[in-house]
């Protein structure tokens, strides 16, 4: 029986039998783990609230043949006030969905987990704006899934600039010359838009960008953008993201 | 594979919840060993269930008739309502004989990563009851799980917008537990919902 400890996130958990549920856990050292905890739906589990979905926690496991068994778990950050607001929540739980989808098992990605944990913390900061933090998380997954959207300049030929198209299967934005006939052209404010979550503090995007920052109908379209751009490499949408109140 | 029936009843005790295949074959033989007429019990228990069973069309709990038990209990406070997702959450609410309201089944919980949305639940029965059945105070039992909390989360913004009192289950320390083996999160819980004694 091998025993192992490790740092991770809880993805996300079924119910497994009368009591157990079967965990995602996005790990530190050994990327994504399926793993039991055994009798963590009775009311006097030893496990309490501690393995609750976007929990970030030390954990001890042993491996087992198809799933590891936790052992111990001890809380570093619960994030419950993201679990405690349905619209956070939701926010929260696209966040983990779309880990789920890029993290493989023993693959170890610190920039998936620095991710993930400063996307749950943005939100976990009660955010006037949490669609345009999961954006922006979204976004960004598809970077650290080696798919980073090229907006400096154009995808195809590399003319440097602000290019009107946002072409998906082209990795970017594209200058006119190269667009594919009928291409619709990104408003200006959506292509910043674009750039801000890409790149934006946290903080900021969290707060809404100011008074000055894109107006509601850019932050849905490039909102639309970012999740179109990560669902067409992952190769279908997220479920989670459709029910985000925006 | 056995022959014909012993397999039919295999494979179909083996799509019930929790039946692998090794428990399916050992049911099956447990019946094929037991008295005809325990078999003949069994199978009408499950026929009557499945024929005469049928949703409370007030509140969505199980009920032989066009209403359940409690929506027809006279002796019942008829302006407190107690949201649950299942009704086997109704049934452990009423096992501890400390509500005397009536209830609403929501028939599950918001759920984002498996695609269910408000929609999906019986969310908009429960406001129409509100005003037909002119209700002062909601009770949220959802589980505390994620989805749960998620689901109380989303009724507690829509009855606040309407006026409706509305208040949430505690969570705290199991009876007989140990406080130095509460986790952080239980023994949050608890603290912010102590009482004064």
């Amino acid at each position: 029986m091998a025993l192992y400890r490790e740092q991770g996130v809880v993805l996300r958990s079924y119910k497994l039998g009368e009591t157990d549920r079967i965990l995602h856990l996005f790990t530190q050292g050994r990327g994504k783990v399926r793993a039991v905890a055994k009798g963590v739906r009775r009311s006097g589990s030893r496990f309490g609230g501690r393995l609750e979905p976007f929990s970030h926690v030390d954990v001890q496991l042993y491996e087992g043949r198809e799933l590891d068994v936790v052992t111990q778990a001890e809380l570093i950050t619960s994030f419950a006030s993201v679990r405690g607001d349905w619209v956070l929540s939701a926010c929260g739980s696209a966040m983990a969905e779309g880990a789920d989808r890029v993290a493989q098992p023993d693959e170890r990605s610190n920039g998936l987990f620095l991710l993930l944990l400063a996307g749950l913390r943005a939100l976990s900061d009660a955010p006037a704006h949490p669609a345009v933090v999961l954006d922006a998380y979204l976004l960004r997954l598809a970077s650290v899934a080696g798919y980073h959207p090229y907006l400096e300049g154009c995808a195809s030929c590399g003319a440097p600039g602000a290019h009107p198209v946002f072409h998906i299967a082209s990795g970017g934005t594209l200058c006119a010359g190269c667009a594919p006939p009928g291409s619709q052209p990104l408003a200006s404010p959506v292509r910043a838009m674009l750039g801000v979550l890409a790149d934006g503090d946290w903080a900021d995007l969290g707060a809404g960008l100011g008074a000055t920052g894109p107006d509601a109908r850019a932050r849905r379209a490039a909102g639309a953008v970012a999740h179109s751009f990560l669902a067409y490499h992952l190769g279908r949408p997220l479920r989670s993201w459709e029910l985000v109140p925006r | 594979m056995y022959e014909g029936p012993v397999q039919d009843l295999i494979t179909e005790l083996g799509r019930l919840p929790g039946v692998g295949p090794k428990s399916a074959q050992r049911l099956a033989f447990h019946l094929l060993s037991a008295e005809p007429e325990d078999a003949r019990r069994l199978a009408r228990a499950i026929l009557e269930a499945k024929e005469r069973v049928r949703f409370c069309r007030r509140c969505f709990n199980v009920s032989e008739r066009e209403e359940c038990r409690i929506c027809r209990d006279a002796r019942r406070d008829a302006h407190v309502l107690c949201v649950v997702e299942e009704p086997r959450d109704l049934q452990a609410i009423e096992k501890t004989a400390e509500f005397r309201g009536r209830y609403h089944v929501l028939g599950g919980a918001i759920s984002p990563i498996d695609g269910v949305g408000p929609e999906r639940l019986h969310i908009r029965e429960l406001l129409a009851r509100l005003d037909a059945e002119d209700i002062t105070e909601v009770v949220l039992a959802t589980n505390p799980n994620i989805e749960g909390e998620a689901t109380a989360s989303f009724l507690a913004r829509q009855l606040k917008a309407i006026g409706v009192p509305v208040s949430r289950i505690a969570s705290g320390l199991p009876v007989g537990g140990d406080l130095e083996y509460a986790d952080e999160v239980t023994l949050g819980r608890a603290f912010a919902g102590r009482r004064t004694l």
